[in-house]
């Protein structure tokens, strides 16, 4: 199984908890079975096109999957699934 | 008998300070390079008039504003930014007779706030809680709210990443027949995206445009829903082939390794774009991996970053560091 880091702004959909896991053999997998854990993440994870919201960066340990395979990102039960909200860079 | 000059080339001769923008030098870091063929550079924008890249792309906001006539003598620029940006839009300003009103979060350090009171800017603080989304939000509906306002909107002005790539990017081209990869840090998108597409083209898909992101802390992930994030319009993520992020404990590791090994003074971006360059580079056989220097160490002083153990270091997570 897969981890997932849950962000504040996800947390009071998934119960609280700041990591949750799920199986899937890639991100869309993973994704789809959070959201059949806890159907409230779908309207933020998703948008109505089945895509990923486009405020939603998920990684794959530390690289965005979105410059990887996006949904098809293969995924390994040791790794690890970080889903942050897009935030304007820092000191710019 | 006049003695030779040692450091020619030198830096050029300028009419005034913003002339002298750019032209930043290409250091080799020999110590970091984790392979014999594989040569780590580093493009030292921390030798920028005021001390950052954003120098760039501040002066190439002004003169857009300026070749379009959306400016006058005397008016107010708005802008909103967590630092760098209002500080080189401030010496600009203040040089060229326009007044500067930045809209920045409550938790940046105090030397930025220091160096804008220093060059006549104003501040007004955004909710540090919303990071720099709050900084955008607050600063477009004062712009929205008052058409007096000039707003230069650095994350959706294609002066911005043309900053790059008319010239970081033939700067670093000038110097390097080859670049395996370019990688700096995600804010706006603007040098990624300068350098990226003038990269590029000149050398092909063989170049690898890398991100190197900050992983907001908890306590800056102040939003309500994730419809409230925000990607800078002049982000074109297609240009990207890697894209990751740092912690903040990462990038302050690292922005120590580049002092105690290389001798570099610089920010905490740097050393989270560092700490990727190596990673880049450790994957690669041969080749020229060439990295941004976004800014020094000055601003970040009072952190006690250079000094202290990291974990003595106060609000790591809730502090804006890049």
């Amino acid at each position: 199984m897969a981890t997932i880091k849950i962000p504040p702004v996800l947390r009071s959909a998934v119960g609280g908890e700041r990591e949750i896991s799920a199986d899937g053999d890639n991100v869309g997998e993973i994704l789809r079975a959070v959201v059949e854990e806890h159907p409230s993440t779908q309207a933020q994870l998703f948008g109505a096109d089945g895509d990923l919201n486009r405020y939603v960066n998920v990684y794959l340990n530390d690289e965005d999957v979105r410059v990887l395979e996006g949904l098809a990102t293969t995924v390994g039960v040791s790794d690890t699934l970080v889903i942050l909200p897009a935030m304007a860079g820092g000191a710019r | 008998m006049a003695t030779d000059l040692r450091n020619k080339p030198c830096g050029g001769r300028y009419g005034d300070i913003i002339e002298a923008i750019g032209h930043t030098p290409l250091i080799e870091l020999k110590r970091l390079s984790p392979k014999p063929g594989v040569r780590l550079w580093v493009k030292l924008e921390s030798r920028n008039p005021t001390g950052s890249v954003k120098d760039r792309v501040a002066r190439a906001l002004i003169l857009d504003a300026e070749d379009k006539g959306l400016i006058r003598p005397g008016q107010t620029i708005l802008e909103p930014t967590s630092g760098n940006t209002g500080i080189s839009l401030a010496m600009i300003c203040a040089r060229k007779g326009y007044k500067l009103k930045v809209v920045m979060p409550d938790n940046v350090t105090p030397e930025r706030t220091d160096l804008l009171r220093m060059y006549g800017a104003e501040i007004v603080y955004s909710e540090g809680s919303k990071g720099s989304n709050g900084a955008v939000e607050l600063a477009l509906d004062m712009a929205a709210k008052d058409s007096d306002y000039y707003m230069p909107y650095q994350y959706g002005n294609e002066a911005n990443p043309n900053a790059h790539y008319n010239g970081t990017a033939l700067e670093i081209l000038e110097e390097l027949d080859e670049v395996s990869a370019f990688v700096a840090g995600l804010g706006t998108g603007g040098t990624l995206m300068g350098n990226g597409r003038r990269l590029k083209e000149e050398l092909g898909d063989k170049v690898k445009i890398v991100a190197a992101e900050p992983m907001q802390g908890e306590p800056v992930q102040g939003l309500r829903s994730l419809d409230d994030g925000f990607i800078p319009p002049i982000i074109d993520i297609s240009l990207l082939d890697r894209k990751i992020f740092v912690t903040n404990q990462d990038a302050i590791t690292w922005t120590r390794k580049l002092l105690d090994e290389e001798q570099l003074f610089v920010g905490v971006s740097t050393g989270a774009i560092a700490r990727v360059a190596v990673r880049i580079a450790g994957e690669l056989d041969e080749g020229n991996v060439v990295f941004i220097a976004a800014d020094d160490g000055s601003k970040y002083f009072s952190s006690g970053i250079y000094t202290r153990p990291i974990e003595e270091i106060e609000n790591l997570d809730s502090t804006v560091w890049w």
